[in-house]
């Protein structure tokens, strides 16, 4: 382990648990100028948290010990998956520990905590929740998986920071499998993150609502840990996203501690832009029923096995 | 690991788009948009034809994309488009199985064509033998799209893509069909296209729906 790729490790986990209140905060004023309302400052997520962390923590009288637990598991496995990410660098010390399916796995286990947590307590809304999580994960997973099966077969490993290096080396040109598998990528991840089509995350107290009526039993610092998860969440996997398709400009071990500075501004033009075009496809879809949602995801899944298959027959 | 020249990464993105066409087209509810899809798909055949002219030099290629540009592009999307206005068919019901399911059957079938295809291209020495999979599957999906709906119009645009799949194969099998064979095909799709019109006022006229299940009776009921 060398100082660069120490440095590049703790730079890009600080970084993601320092950014990602910031980028969902960007999402969400992007959708409020796409909407015409006047738009919250991009901070409002950690001015949320801020509140929420100066409360006290109220828990309902029959929660086990679990559910105390659980914000902290969750926001540890979002931090572990945010340092196995190539988001900055790829020369990270950290990423041997796991490879891609390992981090499906790391996200699978934020969700199955999620879930006991919000069933604990045995509120309606919350094993409502939890169901329709678990319905949503389960469609989800095994596209993610397919996605990251192509990308490890194009580039003849699993690791990530491997695949991101291996496919930045490419030549331009046209992958059908890559484009494929990038649009099966957005559809989970819209899935995953309880955005729109799926899932509205500005909704409170409604029937439709799936992550919100996980957490409807939190309060203060837990609570605030859920919303700063769910937020890294997704950050992840914008990063991951960037990983896989535009992986141009992680710097590398040969690239030197200018190959990181230069890697920093990039990935915030990058989350600028993956912010703006996320906020403009959940303005321009509308919300489908819960149960269209098995169909999202198998369009999903479809798409990534044919990226697959395509990329058996043509090669590309 | 990028050794295809430019021309040929157009032919096969051009390929995987015709296959991602057939899945819409397996996925569509709307009739309409149905017909928009075939005359998308007759575009891409277009393109794909040219470049593959482009880059053998044969001559009749150039004269057949022509043909499938006037009569995929425009003449029988126009034609079905005219029907469905006449006829009021804008929506399909529910196809007999739901969408999900023959998404997941239509992923076998590109599976099993792929499979097909292995040797057929490997024993092929044309530049475009590795996309014969795909215009296997294309033609499988068709019967799979025909299989999986009620209504005669879908049926038929269905049908219609299983032609285009054919077109498509022999261009990546032996760079097409000699032009004697290509026009006659063309003919009898216009033909049919023209006979089945007829046939569905005649259909409607009898059993008030365009549902091909009041076919599958033969005597009818007292």
């Amino acid at each position: 382990m060398t100082p660069l790729s120490a440095a590049t490790q703790l730079l890009e986990v600080v970084s993601a648990t320092l950014a990602a209140p910031i980028f969902l905060g960007w999402v969400n004023q992007c959708r409020a100028w796409l909407q015409n309302r006047t738009a919250p400052s991009v901070l409002q997520p950690y001015y949320g948290l801020r509140k929420l962390l100066h409360k006290d923590a109220v828990l309902a009288e029959n929660a086990s010990p679990l559910f105390r637990a659980a914000p902290y598991v969750v926001f540890g496995t979002m931090v572990v998956a945010a340092a196995i990410i190539p988001s900055m660098g790829t020369g990270l010390p950290m990423s041997a520990a796991a490879d891609g399916i390992a981090l499906v796995g790391l996200l699978a286990t934020a969700r199955v905590f999620l879930s006991l947590a919000a069933m604990d307590v045995g509120t309606a809304f919350g094993s409502l929740g939890a169901r329709r999580e678990m319905m949503v994960g389960f469609l989800a997973e095994p596209a993610l998986l397919m996605i990251l099966f192509v990308a490890a077969l194009i580039s003849g490993t699993t690791s990530l920071p491997l695949i991101a290096e291996g496919l930045s080396s490419h030549a331009l040109g046209l992958y059908p499998s890559l484009a494929f598998t990038a649009v099966a990528f957005v559809l989970v991840l819209l899935a995953e993150n309880a955005r729109i089509p799926i899932d509205n995350p500005s909704t409170h107290l409604e029937l439709t609502m799936i992550h919100e009526a996980m957490l409807l039993e939190y309060s203060a610092r837990h609570l605030a840990l859920m919303e700063w998860a769910a937020a890294l969440k997704l950050f992840n996997y914008a990063c991951i996203g960037f990983a896989l398709f535009v992986p141009w400009g992680a710097g590398n071990e040969a690239a030197g501690p200018l190959g990181l500075l230069l890697a920093v501004p990039l990935l915030a033009l990058k989350l600028i832009v993956a912010g703006a075009v996320l906020a403009l496809i959940e303005t321009l879809s509308a919300k489908l029923r819960v149960f269209r949602a098995p169909e999202f995801l198998a369009t999903a899944f479809l798409l990534a096995v044919l990226g697959l298959l395509v990329h058996l027959l043509l090669g590309a | 690991m990028n050794p295809l020249p430019l021309d040929m990464q157009l032919l096969n993105a051009c390929a995987a788009l015709l296959l991602l066409l057939s899945f819409s087209m397996l996925a569509q509810r709307r009739t309409v948009n149905l017909v928009h899809l075939l005359a998308l798909q007759g575009a891409l055949l277009v393109v794909a034809t040219l470049i593959v002219a482009w880059r053998t030099g044969e001559a009749h290629l150039y004269l057949s994309a022509l043909l499938t540009l006037a009569l995929k592009v425009f003449g029988l999307p126009f034609l079905l488009h005219r029907l469905i206005r006449r006829m009021n068919v804008y929506w399909d019901t529910e196809p007999v199985i739901n969408p999900s399911a023959t998404m997941l059957i239509g992923l076998l079938v590109v599976v099993f064509s792929f499979g097909l295809a292995q040797p057929i291209s490997a024993l092929a020495s044309t530049a475009t033998r590795s996309t014969l999979g795909i215009a296997i599957a294309v033609i499988l999906l068709s019967f799979l799209a025909m299989i999986t709906r009620r209504k005669a119009m879908s049926q038929v645009v269905a049908f219609l893509s299983m032609e285009n799949g054919l077109f498509f194969g022999a261009m990546s099998a032996t760079y097409g069909m000699p032009m004697v064979v290509e026009l006659g095909v063309a003919l009898d799709v216009l033909v049919a296209m023209l006979v089945l019109g007829v046939f569905f006022f005649q259909i409607r006229e009898q059993f008030d729906s365009l549902d091909l299940c009041h076919l599958e009776t033969l005597k009818e009921r007292e």
